[in-house]
């Protein structure tokens, strides 16, 4: 059993914006560059272009459809990494305190000098946000790039997740939630975040942006006057049209 | 940090070196910063200061790592040793590949160039593989535009002078409302995801009118789940209903576009339909501050859009008033529309009100002067924001181009085409028709062609027949049956060379396309043609040489392959003379250098072309002593001179007094430069000329000094197109240059030269019961055609691809998980994997296009998903409508432009049992390169 920190002096994080997200995967493969490039050992593939192609991913985006009572169905686009718990079961449950979360900032890491690779904090986590990678037999998951967001051989601007950096539509936010100023803290308090399985009880630091309401214009028709009829047919266009454009600076009215 | 957590290195070094290039991942063609450790690529990520991503970089250009890795790479010139197809080659050294290639196509040059048909599939590089082209002297020379979306693109140059992507693009920083037509994940990509992302953070409403929602649909505030082939009738409804109630920008209008022009309304005359025009050959209006007739540009003339005119007998009146008769009739009203369109008339009324509302009720006016080309100081711009993209989704159908330009008339008409909020063109956009080439076919043995192949043509004159009438081109591009074909007819060109319709060629030179694969409609008909062999022995397509950096299924059926690079061992030029990489604020053109040396016996294809053209004394590629002229592509991008001054690169050339932008002499330094400016040149367009660029002078002035035209040409849009009655009016019967009698009636009815809606014409020739639903292809955001599966981490994003049913269908054909579906078009019959889906348009199936792949290609081991699982839709659409019976081949392509129809098809669709593998399936095919690891754990040591 390993010890969660009482509490941490910063809770660093990601908010995603579920209206934004377009499934594009950027952040997943650009996970993937960074992560199999640094932090401890490589996120392997095994039977890379053969028929039993797997391999370890930090971030994936899964998709789901959603049908209304009323209106169309919708599809969401749903990426999912570590969310960085407060409660984070795959702690307490590491028998070889591998896995740990840093008191300065939140984060949760494994540290793979210490994994055994026994699974338990995977099977732990009710997210399915951690991987065990069949090459190197250590459990891979989400840093939160911490060999970026501190990384003084980066531009300032670059020191944030890898994912962050590349989300083309903007969906993905990095910051710190224990600071009520944080853009983080803000958009999750703006656009009412939600924590991603509550009941679980692992009160997660990443936060989800809900859809906004969608196909709410319908057939209502409040802009119906906007269409009031000028003309029915061509002749009367005409008889329209120069009566507007008499009206015209110019004109002869 | 606690005493117990370990120690961790928190900046580790990150690279040895940043070399920035620009991505080739896709035709988007983003910065990309490319870590380098020890002299391998490490990482790569999006570079912040380049103007099409801005720091941002999609899932294709983070998996560059493994494509320039990726085992499918080409080591070395091959010739064929087995029977086409079989994939047994042998590997030659670059000497005797371009000997070959000298000995075919030498004398070839001399006795009947059009021989060679030379097609470039997803080329980057048009202006310079043209210009070999036309220096070898074959009118056979297009790139992929053909099969793409050149209805698009050419509905957008003939009406405004350009289009969406590369011509023009939303004004994100203004718009308040978007709607996205069609199907456009990779046109462009990163500046759409950035521009959405953009306006949904400040609360903009985004509109999806697409039969599959998903991607940018699935983001979409409100959802037209749409039939498809019907969307021009929408645009036409949404029309009607705005012209009725007046929502239209009468000032826009009538000083800006022709809707003021005059048209001959005498059924008899000749020039029925045309404008009129004064003896400088100036289409007239009439003038409001006079009440008389005026050049359309005179100064001060206000033109008004409803006044008729009557001359020597005959009345004119103005395009507006034949607008306003089309527009009104009901056949157009939301009640007459909404079957066909799948979109209820309430809700089409919704979207036509919502663009009023935004367009009448919310302009954007920007407090900034400008002067237009009648001399005209207007003090403000004012914008209508609402603005619109698309790109293939409503293209590729045979009504595309007739709907490509009801979406321009529809922008046009509430005045959102260059205005702030709506759509900007990209330098060196706005260009109208007639500032482009006109196309060239005069073939003269042993000599180049007496100009460019492809352009624009303004009537029948401009046709590429032979003297004969017969079209003069292999792909038929700029003939009757598709006279406006501006950028070729690459599907076709298997097919014709195939058939000897209208001539048999001898060599096919193609590169970087798929063509025995998934950029061919009928692929297994398509690989026949290629294997087939004449009553002597001999194959129909005598020789095929092929350029490609992978092992595509298009390697295995040629004769010699030329192997190319990878995107990072290359050179290049995004350039403006070609496919530019514009913003609206700016002009801009970028490099690719090699960041990293191939470690194969291979050569960048352009590079190779300046070699051969040499070889073959092309004069464009030798200097006057008989020399080669350009000793690699390099040289050529450095000092290639195309008019005087301009080059293929705009930045940094050198003046009189140093170095200057857009103009001036060629500048050995010029490549060094640009990778120190990190890969890229831009301009800014200066704030008084940043919109309504076709009409502002000082946008025309500061296009002149940057060269992009040499004096400054303003114009109005064609809202209706002259170009096109002219073909109406050959149709009847007037002028020499007469279409053969079968195509007369097709050709009346497709050139109308206002826009309209017909149905796609599968749906016409096929049993609509026996065929009652449609089926689509789309790309997935993660993947570029054919290349996305030899990439080790994209192929787990999408290594198969389901149909998608709708649940509609499944659950009438009584679909169950886990069943596989068989499909069957008029054309051919595929059994493949099926999944529900709920988000879809009712009466249409669809699935990720090019996932499927033939086993042995891209170095893929064994029966892998894509090759058991995956399939393509490809096997159910023809290059050929279905036969008529009167003997003709009629192309599957839009009847204006020639564009394939790949989105018409009509199929039927019913429950499976699971076979062994996706129906129809290929033989594998043997690799040319080495066996892939089994295993990869990525990571490059410092």
């Amino acid at each position: 059993m390993t010890q969660l920190p009482q509490s941490t002096d910063r809770k660093l994080g990601l908010v995603i914006d579920l209206d934004t997200c377009v499934g594009c995967h950027a952040c997943v493969i650009s996970c993937k560059g960074w992560n199999t490039e640094n932090y401890g050992a490589a996120l392997s593939d095994t039977d890379a272009y053969g028929p039993d192609v797997s391999g370890t991913f930090l971030n994936r985006v899964h998709s789901y459809e959603v049908k209304p009572e009323t209106g169309p169905a919708q599809l969401i686009h749903f990426p999912k990494s570590c969310l960085h718990c407060e409660d984070a079961p795959c702690v307490t449950v590491c028998p070889t305190g591998a896995s740990y979360k840093r008191t300065a900032d939140g984060i949760v890491l494994v540290n793979e000098d210490a994994c055994i690779g026994c699974g338990l904090c995977a099977w732990a986590c009710p997210y399915g946000a951690r991987e065990l990678d069949a090459t190197a037999g250590v459990m891979k998951k989400c840093t939160l790039c911490i060999d970026r967001i501190y990384n003084e051989n980066l531009p300032e601007e670059d020191q944030i997740p890898a994912c962050v950096r590349t989300c083309p539509a903007g969906a993905r936010h990095f910051g710190d939630f224990a600071d009520p100023n944080s853009n983080v803290s803000k958009l999750t308090a703006e656009r009412g975040g939600m924590d991603l399985m509550p009941e679980q009880g692992t009160r997660p630091t990443n936060k989800y942006l809900p859809p906004r309401p969608k196909d709410c214009s319908g057939e209502i028709n409040t802009l119906a006057p906007l269409l009031e009829p000028v003309a029915t047919d061509g002749k009367g266009f005409v008889g329209w049209l120069d009566k507007m454009l008499s009206a015209l600076p110019g004109g002869n009215a | 940090m606690s005493l117990d957590e370990p120690k961790i290195d928190l900046s580790p070094k990150v690279s040895d070196e940043i070399r920035k290039t620009t991505c080739y991942m896709c035709a988007c063609r983003c910065g990309i910063n490319v870590h380098m450790k020890d002299g391998k690529v490490a990482y790569i990520e999006g570079n912040r200061d380049h103007p099409v991503n801005r720091g941002v970089l999609c899932a294709k250009g983070s998996a560059g790592i493994m494509q320039v890795n990726a085992p499918s790479r080409l080591r070395a010139p091959m010739k064929r040793v087995g029977p086409r197809g079989s994939g047994e080659f042998e590997e030659i050294s670059w000497d005797e590949a371009l000997q070959i290639a000298t000995d075919w196509l030498a004398p070839l040059r001399e006795t009947a160039p059009e021989k060679l048909a030379f097609f470039t599939g997803r080329d980057q590089s048009q202006s310079f593989t043209s210009l070999w082209a036309q220096s070898y002297g074959t009118p056979n020379y297009a790139a992929h535009g053909g099969f793409c979306s050149v209805n698009m693109a050419a509905g957008g140059i003939y009406t405004m002078g350009g289009a969406f992507w590369e011509f023009g693009q939303p004004d994100w920083d203004h718009t308040k409302m978007f709607v996205l037509f069609g199907v456009a994940e990779d046109h462009d990509s990163n500046p759409i995801k950035i521009g959405i992302g953009q306006i949904k953070a400040r609360g903009a409403k985004v509109v999806g009118v697409n039969p599959i929602r998903t991607g940018y649909n699935a983001v979409a505030d409100d959802w037209y789940g749409i039939t498809p082939g019907t969307d021009g009738l929408l645009i036409l409804s949404l029309i009607h209903c705005l012209m009725k109630a007046g929502k239209v920008d009468l000032d826009y209008l009538a000083q800006f576009t022709n809707a003021a022009c005059l048209v001959n309304e005498d059924p008899d005359s000749p020039e029925n339909g045309l404008l009129l025009k004064d003896k400088d050959g100036k289409p007239q209006v009439i003038d409001r501050r006079t009440g008389k007739r005026a050049p359309w540009d005179g100064a001060g003339v206000e033109p008004d859009l409803s006044a008729s005119y009557r001359y020597k007998g005959v009345t004119y009146r103005p395009v507006f008033h034949l607008m306003a008769d089309k527009y009104l009739d009901e056949a157009y009203a939301p009640e007459a529309v909404a079957e066909r369109t799948g979109i209820s008339a309430g809700r089409i009324r919704q979207l036509a009100a919502e663009i009023a509302k935004v367009a009448f009720e919310e302009p954007v006016v920007l407090d900034r002067e400008w002067t237009d080309f009648r001399g005209k100081t207007h003090k403000t711009m004012v914008g209508r924001p609402v603005s619109f993209h698309a790109m293939r989704g409503i293209s590729a159908h045979s009504n595309g181009f007739q709907t490509a330009r009801a979406l321009h008339t529809l922008q046009i008409l509430i005045g959102a085409v260059e205005t702030p909020g709506g759509m900007r063109f990209k330098p060196p956009y706005p260009k109208p028709a007639t500032a482009h080439p006109k196309p060239h076919c005069k073939v003269t043995p042993g000599k180049p062609l007496d100009g460019p192949h492809l352009g624009y043509p303004h009537g029948p004159a401009d046709l590429c027949l032979t003297a004969d009438g017969a079209p003069a081109r292999i792909d038929k591009a700029f003939s009757w049956e598709n006279p406006l074909s501006a950028h070729g007819l690459m599907h076709m060109v298997i097919a014709n060379a195939h058939a000897g319709d209208p001539y048999k060629i001898d060599t096919l030179f193609l590169y970087m396309a798929n063509m025995a694969w998934n950029s061919s409609m009928n692929t297994t008909g398509t690989m026949n043609m290629l294997t087939d062999k004449d009553e002597s022995g001999e194959y129909v397509i005598p020789r095929i040489i092929y350029s490609d950096a992978y092992s595509s299924e298009m390697v295995a059926y040629a004769d010699l392959i030329l192997p190319d690079t990878t995107y990072l061992e290359r050179h290049d030029c995004i350039s403006l003379l070609d496919r530019p990489i514009c913003e609206a604020d700016a002009a801009a053109d970028a490099i690719r250098w090699p960041v990293i040396e191939p470690d194969r016996d291979v050569r960048g294809f352009q590079s190779v072309l300046c070699e051969l053209g040499a070889k073959l004394g092309l004069p464009a590629f030798i200097n006057d002593d008989g020399s080669q002229k350009y000793a690699d592509y390099a040289d050529y991008i450095t000092n290639h001179i195309r008019r005087p001054g301009i080059g293929p690169l705009s930045g940094w050339r050198m003046g009189d007094n140093g170095l200057q932008d857009g103009r001036g002499a060629p500048n050995e330094a010029q490549l060094d430069t640009y990778i120190k400016n990190g890969g890229f040149w831009l301009a800014h367009v200066p704030e008084e000329a940043a919109y309504y660029k076709p009409f502002n002078t000082a946008y025309q002035d500061w296009a002149v000094k940057l060269g992009f035209y040499d004096a400054p040409q303003p114009y109005i849009f064609q809202l209706y197109s002259e170009p096109m009655r002219r073909f109406q009016l050959a149709a009847m019967g007037h002028g020499d240059r007469q279409p053969p009698e079968h195509l007369r009636e097709r050709i009346l009815k497709a050139m109308e030269p206002l826009p309209i809606w017909y149905a796609p014409f599968e749906e016409g020739l096929v049993d609509t019961e026996a065929y009652p639903f449609h089926a689509l292809t789309q790309r997935p955001m993660a993947m570029y055609h054919s290349w996305g599966s030899q990439n080790a981490w994209l192929r787990q994003l999408h290594g198969m691809n389901p149909l998608y049913i709708p649940t509609e269908i499944w659950k009438k054909r009584g679909f169950k998980p886990g069943d596989w579906a068989k499909v069957t078009s008029a054309h051919g019959e595929i059994t493949v994997p099926a999944m529900e889906m709920q988000a879809l348009n009712s009466k249409t199936a669809w699935t990720w296009n090019a996932i499927g792949k033939r086993q042995g290609a891209w170095a893929l081991e064994g029966e892998t998903s894509e090759s058991s699982k995956g399939f393509l839709l490809n096997h159910l659409i023809s290059e050929l409508l279905p036969p008529r019976g009167d003997g003709m081949r009629w192309a599957n392509s839009d009847p204006v432009t020639g564009q394939a129809a790949w989105f018409d098809l009509r199929v039927d669709i019913n429950r499976a049992d699971a076979p062994k593998a996706s129906q129809p399936h290929h033989p594998p095919i043997k690799s040319p390169v080495p066996q892939a690891p089994k295993n990869l754990a990525w990571k490059t040591k410092s």
